[in-house]
């Protein structure tokens, strides 16, 4: 099973330097949100809290943007089927979420790095951030690809993407947030662990639930 | 190709497809062994392409029985892809990669190797187009890729929807050709209202009288 995971991910990587799907459409909309935000604030200088719920809502717009179009593109171009008649349903989606776990990775460093570097946001405790935003990101890609594979489906796909997968987000982005925001002044690990074995628990069972029910969503 | 070694055995008992409350067909009864070839005939919207992608397990029957055999083996349901070939108007190949990429891809999906790839090329006449990116093949030319796409992994039952559309002479007699030999070693299901099309099967299954 891994190994056709990895070919389906490998195909999709390939694809998107093709196409360029998702790529162009993430960073045109991190560098103008990343704009508007410095032009917004000026010299102003926020607080961790601030700095943490900006960042996370800048990766949960930008999420989803990009990493429905897995899903999309194969529905909305035909393609679904060759991955159908090819191989199991679990296959599909662990190699779909791996893709879109990469595709993440690289834009929240992206992210983060550009905020970073506009905002001069300091950071007290950067392990402990990287782990925070680490985690968070591996939650956040696994409920954004079991949504992709059920509003694919759909047909007014734009619209219910963020509306779907906001309240199945919101417990991970509430601790994201608060870990963020206490990595940000410079916490010690146990005064986040709670937040830290939320986050961990909370995708631990996304992507169970999301490997159980798959089958029903792909083979619908 | 090579021949077949498996005994596989295709059973349907009382098929039933409805879209909410319409009926499309039902009570479909068919059962085809090695040697076996049959086409599905009937009027636009009979559902002929509906039972099609059923039995490719595209999509699920509302009612009734769809069984694979191995001997006397029941195979699993999510292992059937592994048994299918299937060519339909549905079916689109990936635009951004060539012909020869695409059939690379789907090989290293299955995890069958690469071995097969130029033969089917060559079978289908596509080997001196197959660095051409498909999103300039002519539609003749990507149903040809999508006939080499179901015959590459050498499956057991070829399951075309309307094969010829869109090719030429040539074309033609190369579906012809794998036809026939579905037709004579394993399993070959069409479904057609072309009457070229209906005369490589050896059945009928007409879809306005037989449900």
């Amino acid at each position: 099973m891994f190994k056709q995971a990895l070919s389906i991910c490998k195909k999709d990587f390939y694809s998107e330097i093709r196409t360029r799907y998702a790529v162009n459409a993430l960073l045109m909309f991190i560098i103008v949100v990343i704009s508007v935000i410095k032009f917004s604030l000026g010299e102003e200088k926020l607080s961790a809290e601030m700095n943490a719920g900006l960042i996370w809502i800048i990766i949960f717009f930008a999420a989803s943007n990009g990493l429905s179009r897995v899903f999309v593109s194969e529905e909305e171009r035909g393609t679904s089927l060759i991955l159908k008649l090819s191989t199991d349903s679990k296959s599909v989606f662990l190699g779909k979420l791996i893709f879109n776990t990469v595709l993440t990775f690289a834009i929240n460093f992206f992210i983060i790095l550009l905020y970073v570097l506009i905002t001069n946001l300091e950071i007290k405790n950067l392990a402990l951030f990287s782990l925070t935003t680490a985690l968070g990101n591996l939650g956040l890609s696994a409920v954004m690809t079991i949504i992709a594979a059920i509003i694919s489906k759909a047909s007014s796909k734009g619209t219910l993407y963020p509306v779907l997968s906001f309240p199945l987000l919101l417990p991970l982005m509430l601790a994201s947030i608060s870990a963020t925001w206490l990595s940000i002044e410079g916490v010690a690990f146990a005064q986040i662990a709670g937040e830290i074995q939320m986050i961990a628990s909370y995708t631990i069972v996304v992507v169970t639930a999301s490997f159980l029910l798959f089958d029903l969503i792909w083979n619908d | 190709m090579s021949e077949s070694q498996s005994n596989i055995k295709l059973q349907a008992v009382n098929l039933t497809k409805k879209f909410d409350r319409r009926v499309i067909f039902e009570a479909v009864n068919f059962e085809l062994g090695r040697g076996s070839s049959i086409a599905i005939t009937g009027r636009n919207g009979s559902g002929k392409s509906t039972l099609i992608k059923i039995i490719a397990r595209l999509l699920a029957q509302s009612s009734g029985e769809l069984d694979f055999f191995d001997g006397d083996r029941k195979l699993r349901t999510e292992q059937f892809y592994k048994y299918i070939g299937f060519v339909s108007p549905y079916l689109n190949l990936y635009d951004e990669f060539t012909g020869f990429e695409n059939l690379k891809i789907i090989s290293d999906i299955r995890s069958s190797g690469h071995g097969n790839i130029d033969n089917v090329l060559q079978r289908v006449g596509l080997y001196s187009r197959r660095n051409d990116l498909v999103k300039i093949y002519s539609s003749g030319m990507k149903q040809r890729l999508k006939i080499a796409f179901s015959i590459l992994h050498d499956p057991d039952v070829l399951l075309l929807d309307e094969p010829t559309s869109n090719l030429d002479l040539e074309g033609v007699g190369v579906v012809d050709d794998i036809a026939d030999e579905y037709r004579k070693n394993r399993i070959l299901v069409i479904a057609t209202n072309d009457a070229h099309e209906k005369s490589l099967c050896a059945g009928e299954l007409n879809l306005n009288r037989d449900v």
